[in-house]
């Protein structure tokens, strides 16, 4: 988030989400957009496929199309313009590239908008409106505008609205990505990435990379490492031979299951680290204990950059250890010395080399923590990012973005488009949730949601079970009949192994920058089990 | 022989509440006019000096009320019809004989507090009443005679405690019929949070004659610190149930003896309950005060809406104040602690003495709850609610111990 | 400013403050029921009434503005008599099974009680409602039979989670806090997020998870760390009794809790039991012939180092891949591409941020 949690309970009198269900997936998030909306009178606009909680609450309801986000963003900005309603200022003095992404805008009229996405051409006019004319709007979204073969593209046309409209650098406004796991942005600022170091330093450029390697004493490699779902398609054709799987559960989360499975039995050797055995540890060669976020000291950062404490409340089962200890003995045994005597020894040395991370310690993260940029001790955090309009890069840059149409689209033989996601009551792969007993009697098992005209042509009553299936495989599941979703989409929940969504999603239709899977369309088939 | 002298009910029975061309010709809406030909600060100074006070139960000064009201955009004026005192009418017979006496009163006010929006909250059983108000409204939007100021009616669902001014605020609202706490009153914040004059259809009722004749005229009536007539309404063990108008230095004795023509069948009086169900039971040795606001409370009493009760000798009056206790256990709204459970409590052990199977430690208990819940109630029903238990154990206690198990 | 006496100490505070506020500034102790600092005020427990020289009544400390010149008994007799008639009031109406309660330790009615000596409630004769406790759901116990109406949970629900699934029903003593027809919270917008349960100040809402494991009252420690589901950050306090995992409370101060001020949703609150399950893994496992086998840490790290050597020096370094979680720690996944980076010599990490 460019912006912090807080300022879309108090500063934000416009917010405008969209591709995120936030009070399923962000629930105290949710909470407090909705207390804005309906204590402060703040603007609400949301933008999803399916008629979500915070639907009710909205202004403006845009049920568009899966995959029709940048068509949607392009309509709103064109409205923007025409009417005269951008930040004239903010453009002159803090981007630059404005004529270029005007050009492609210009086509996107209301209503040619409205053909592509399905949303009328009133409501994307009334939207358009209502965030640029807010004193500060924000916007946040989450996987579901993420995880598209034009994810980036996405992202890219956020921006572009956000910056149109100056939307960005003041309280209460900004491009705000709700990230859906607990430390997803701080295994990002740590480097868990194929092409960076910690604080996204680039692996290529030279100086990052001599630091690092002065720093740890040993040559580092110079050449981008493989994504997630690359390596995955490595190990399936026999590149990669040894994998390690830390805290990770590709067997459930990642796209297309059968070609996953594939690439687990094509390894020469898996280990996975896990607090349970989970459906990718059953493949592995060796499998490791290890501790749970109960069991350990650390620190994790939430989706707003605020570094935060974890504390160590019970020892771990058994002979199960921390995942630290545990590297930390294996990479001494490879001959490389990692003797830490505590997690606050590592994040000492991880200060060192990250200067988003250098005003941290564990003493000061006691309490409220701190949020990065934090380059001092002396140094209070940043809640919000480019102040007055200041970029990283100096000026803000609009990229023209076309819209693209999703890479699998429905057909005769898979006439529908489905989307996936999660429910409130489970969380990822279910490796946790699905254990912890009240949250798993509550929601036993998968359902997919279809509308009332969709179950009445295909003669399927609520609760009744069905096959769902698309070019990779099936599955079987419930029936769930819903008035809040579109008549050709479906939507199906991913936490559940024995009804696995991933079995059905697309590993070919991947985002060719950042290499996410197009989770929330491919083109599939119900039908009623007889 | 006293008789009565009619201010709101000055036009009853004369001309036909129906038309409003009766209520013009009979000088209708002349005050209004003079009114707005006023400063607001004038009306409210004329108001203020002419010492009317509120007629719903409270006897606050009308005028000091209204000047407490701030600046702001919106500001309310609500007149308070919800009639709930069991034996009380009077406010339905002003609006049912002289609907526009109402209507004018509330357009003064509006005028005087710088409001052009009125509510009129009506007793959720008077749905006839609703039609003939808004009969009425509809008729002075088309002589045109309320100007900008508009009224709409409100009907209520049957709960008492709406007759507490905050918690018809949240019933018009759309909320539960629950008290506010005060501060803040509504004058300062109260109808969607902006500044409210809440009055009684009397009180309204009195604005057009103290605008025509003056303050100096008002207050030379009745008694001097709660000066003009008060409307009352008799029921219970007396010749005549009607409702009656007279000066406020009328006694009880004279509004029983004089007007309701004495007690029914020769019978002695027992006791009378005046100001409705939360009144103070008034033994027959008590009855040549003056009905005034203060000369009642400093007798331990309360005028409240002005209903007159009377009992004669045959009366149990523990059976009579049991079936209070049950009103009250029934009309709680159970927002605060002391009333939820203390009404409650109350019926029970009212019910058990009444029963005879009551100890003397009931009546010790009775007089303890009676005494927190006057003291620590969040508002006037269960501040009031054991008013009559206390009165008339302290004026009937010997009807109490006749009953007591141990006795 | 405005100075006022206070159990004939005379204070200053500012003003606005309310009575309560201006006895709290000074260490001066009054029981509260229905009052939260984080909600709306409701002024209808009675209990912190206080005695106002000159005013006939008493007056509800938490809702009265402090004034200029105001005499304020805390403790007079006649508050003492009031506060110990509500107690009994609702004693006469509270199920007392403080031996089998969730909250017992932990219980304002218990302690105001104890305060106050009231042993027994002289009202309690003519019996109290009864609310049989059916609801199905498998997080939060409502025993309405011990509630004492102070609806915070309304009041939380409406205003902390605005899920506004529950409010006051009925009037009189028959009411009661249900949801819109009186049903089960399943069928109702609640969320379970036990806001609810986090303001009860008696027994009345429990949770289902934490029942019969351990009260409040008898925790060792209440352990405060982040929550482990989504990237919110929500602060949560992990109650912890014999070395075990017994339940998951809120710290409502924003300088310990900066994100959420102890909200939690349905995950954070009552999702906590995987890591006691039977499940969890206890030992390293090495696979023999298709079969798993426990094994010591030696006998696994030293197996795994070997054939990722071998591996290294077969197929070169990027034959090697580490995905890395996003649900460990900053040092965790430092240390994960420290590992691949530095021992493997690949730059193949990556973790589940797309997923």
């Amino acid at each position: 988030m460019t912006n912090s949690i807080a300022e879309l309970e108090k500063d934000a009198d416009c917010i405008f989400l969209i591709g995120t269900n936030t009070t399923e997936n962000h629930p105290v998030i949710g909470m407090k957009i909705k207390k804005n909306v309906l204590y402060n009178k703040a603007k609400l606009i949301v933008a999803d496929p399916r008629n979500i909680d915070l639907a009710d609450y909205a202004d403006v309801y845009m049920q568009h199309k899966p995959g029709t986000d940048v068509a949607l963003l392009n309509g709103m900005m064109n409205v923007i313009i025409n009417e005269n309603l951008m930040d004239r200022e903010f453009i002159e003095n803090n981007t630059e590239g404005y004529e270029e992404m005007k050009q492609v805008v210009e086509k996107y009229t209301p209503e040619y908008a409205s053909q592509i996405t399905g949303v009328p051409a009133e409501d994307i006019i009334k939207a358009a409106r209502l965030y640029a004319k807010a004193d500060a709007a924000s916007l946040c979204y989450a996987m579901g505008l993420t995880q598209h073969s034009t994810g980036t593209d996405n992202v890219k046309s956020c921006c572009n609205l956000a910056m149109l409209t100056g939307n960005i650098g003041r309280p209460g406004t900004g491009v705000n990505p709700l990230r859906g796991q607990n430390n997803v942005q701080g295994a990002c600022d740590m480097g868990a990435l194929p092409v960076v170091f910690t604080a996204y330093q680039k692996v290529i450029d030279e100086a990052p990379r001599s630091k690092f390697e002065a720093a740890w004493g040993v040559k580092l490699p110079d050449k981008n490492g493989l994504t997630l779902t690359a390596a995955i398609n490595k190990a399936h054709e026999g590149e990669i031979k040894a994998l390690y799987v830390m805290g990770e559960n590709p067997m459930v989360s990642d796209p297309d299951l059968a070609h996953v499975e594939e690439a687990l039995q094509n390894l020469e050797f898996l280990v996975v680290q896990d607090i349970f055995l989970t459906e990718t540890a059953k493949f592995a060669d060796v499998v490791l204990p290890a501790a749970s976020f109960a069991e350990k000291e650390g620190t994790f950062t939430n989706t707003e950059r605020r570094v935060q404490r974890v504390r160590k409340a019970v020892d771990p089962p058994g002979q199960a250890r921390e995942d630290w200890k545990i590297i930390g003995d294996l990479a001494s045994r490879m001959g490389y010395p990692m003797k830490y005597s505590s997690s606050e020894e590592i994040f000492e040395e991880i200060r060192q080399l990250t200067p988003s991370y250098a005003g941290m310690n564990y003493k000061r993260l006691e309490g409220r923590g701190l949020v990065w940029p934090c380059p001092a001790e002396d140094h209070p955090g940043t809640p919000y990012l480019h102040k007055d309009g200041k970029f990283t890069r100096g000026k803000g840059l609009f990229s023209p973005v076309e819209f693209i149409a999703p890479a699998e689209n429905p057909d005769e033989e898979y006439p529908l488009i489905l989307t996936t996601g999660r429910s409130l009551y489970h969380y990822h792969t279910g490796t946790m949730t699905r254990r912890s007993a009240a949250l798993d009697k509550h929601v036993p098992e998968n359902w997919v949601e279809i509308s009332p005209v969709l179950a009445e042509k295909l003669k399927i009553a609520d609760g009744e079970r069905v096959k769902l299936a698309t070019r990779r495989g099936s599955i079987e599941l419930k029936a769930l009949v819903t008035d809040g979703i579109a008549e050709n989409v479906v939507f199906t929940l991913f936490h559940f192994a024995e009804a696995a969504a991933n079995t059905l999603t697309n590993a070919d239709a991947l985002d060719p920058v950042a290499g996410i899977p197009e989770y929330k369309v491919c083109a599939a088939r119900l039908e009623k089990i007889i | 022989m006293i008789k009565e002298m009619r201010i709101v009910l000055r036009n009853a029975d004369k001309i036909d509440p129906q038309n409003i061309s009766d209520y013009i010709a009979a000088g209708g809406y002349k005050a209004l006019e003079k009114a707005r030909n006023m400063k607001p600060e004038d009306i409210i100074s004329e108001v203020k000096k002419s010492n009317l006070r509120g007629r719903g139960g409270a006897g606050f000064n009308a005028g000091l009320k209204w000047s407490f009201v701030p600046q702001s955009e919106t500001k309310y004026v609500v007149c308070n019809l919800d009639e709930g005192e069991p034996g009380t009418y009077k406010d339905r017979t002003i609006v049912e004989k002289d609907p526009h006496t109402l209507l004018e009163g509330m357009a003064i006010c509006g005028h005087a507090i710088g409001s052009n929006k009125g509510f009129i909250y009506c007793r959720g059983e008077y749905p006839y009443i609703v039609e003939h108000l808004n009969h009425a409204i509809a008729q002075a939007k088309e002589e045109g005679v309320l100007g900008e100021f508009d009224i709409e009616v409100r009907m209520g669902g049957g709960a008492y405690v709406c007759g507490e001014e905050t918690a018809l605020i949240e019933s018009i609202e759309g909320h539960r019929g629950e008290p506010r706490f005060k501060p803040p009153f509504p004058g300062v914040e109260g109808l969607w949070q902006k500044p409210t004059v809440v009055n009684n259809v009397e009180t309204l009722a009195n604005l057009p004659e103290i605008i025509t004749r003056g303050a100096e005229w008002y207050s030379s009536i009745g008694s001097s610190t709660y000066p003009g007539t008060k409307v009352l309404t008799l029921s219970g063990d007396i010749v005549n149930k009607i409702c009656i108008e007279v000066p406020t230095d009328t006694t009880i004795r004279e509004v029983i003896y004089e007007f309701g023509g004495g007690i029914r069948g020769g019978k002695k009086l027992k006791a009378v309950q005046i100001g409705g169900t939360s009144g103070a039971f008034i033994p027959a040795s008590m009855i040549d005060i003056p009905i005034d606001f203060d000369s009642m409370r400093n007798a331990g009493f309360t005028l409240g809406t002005g209903a007159v009760f009377v009992m004669d000798e045959t009366r149990d009056i523990v059976d009579v104040v049991t079936r209070i206790a049950k009103f009250f256990e029934h009309e709680s709204c159970g927002k605060c602690n002391p009333c939820r459970e203390g009404t409650f409590r109350c019926y029970e052990i009212m019910k058990k003495i009444n029963q005879g199977r009551a100890s003397s430690d009931d009546l010790e208990k009775l007089q303890l709850l009676g005494r927190v819940m006057s003291k620590a109630c969040l508002c006037g029903l269960g501040q009031a609610a054991p008013g009559p238990i206390l009165t008339t154990l302290q004026h009937f206690r010997h009807e109490y111990e006749r009953k007591l198990f141990l006795s | 400013m405005v100075t006022l006496t206070i159990n004939g100490r005379e204070i200053q505070v500012p003003p606005g403050t309310t009575i309560l506020e201006a006895c709290k500034m000074n260490g001066i102790e009054i029981p509260t029921l229905c009052h939260d600092e984080d909600l709306r005020l409701a002024g209808s427990c009675r209990m912190c009434i206080v005695e106002a020289k000159g005013r006939p009544l008493l007056v509800a400390s938490c809702v009265t503005p402090a004034e200029q010149g105001m005499e304020i008994e805390t403790e007079s007799p006649a508050v003492v008599e009031a506060r110990k008639v509500i107690l009994e009031l609702l004693l006469a109406r509270h199920k007392l099974e403080c031996h089998t309660c969730e909250k017992n330790g932990d219980c304002r009615l218990q302690d105001y009680c104890y305060k106050y000596g009231v042993k027994d409630s002289r009202f309690a004769e003519g019996g109290s409602p009864k609310y049989p406790i059916t609801d199905p759901n498998p997080f939060i116990e409502r025993d309405y039979e011990k509630c004492i109406m102070c609806t915070r949970c309304v009041r939380a629900c409406e205003e902390i989670t605005v899920a506004r699934a529950i409010n006051v029903q009925g009037r009189g003593h028959n009411a009661k806090i249900a949801t819109v027809f009186d049903g089960n919270l399943a069928d109702s917008p609640c969320v379970f997020c036990g806001q609810c349960v986090m303001v009860c100040p008696v027994g009345a809402l429990s949770s289902k998870v934490s029942a019969g494991i351990g009260r409040p009252s008898d925790i060792d420690k209440r352990v405060l760390t982040t929550c482990t589901y989504c990237g919110t950050g929500c602060t949560l306090e992990l109650n912890v009794k014999n070395n075990r995992v017994v339940g998951v409370s809120s710290n409502r101060d924003e300088e310990w809790s900066p994100v959420n001020k102890g909200a939690l949703c349905v995950k954070g609150r009552f999702g906590w039991d995987f890591v006691n399950s039977p499940e969890r893994l206890t030992a390293p496992l090495i696979k023999d012939n298709g079969e798993f086998r426990e094994a010591s840490w030696d006998e696994a790290l030293d197996y795994i180092a070997e054939k990722l050597a071998n591996i290294k020096t077969a197929y070169g370094p990027d034959a090697f891949a580490f995905f890395s979680s996003a649900r460990a720690t900053n040092e965790e996944n430092y240390l994960a591409q420290k590992f691949t980076r530095a021992v493997m010599g690949t730059n193949n990490i990556d973790h589940c941020a797309r997923l």
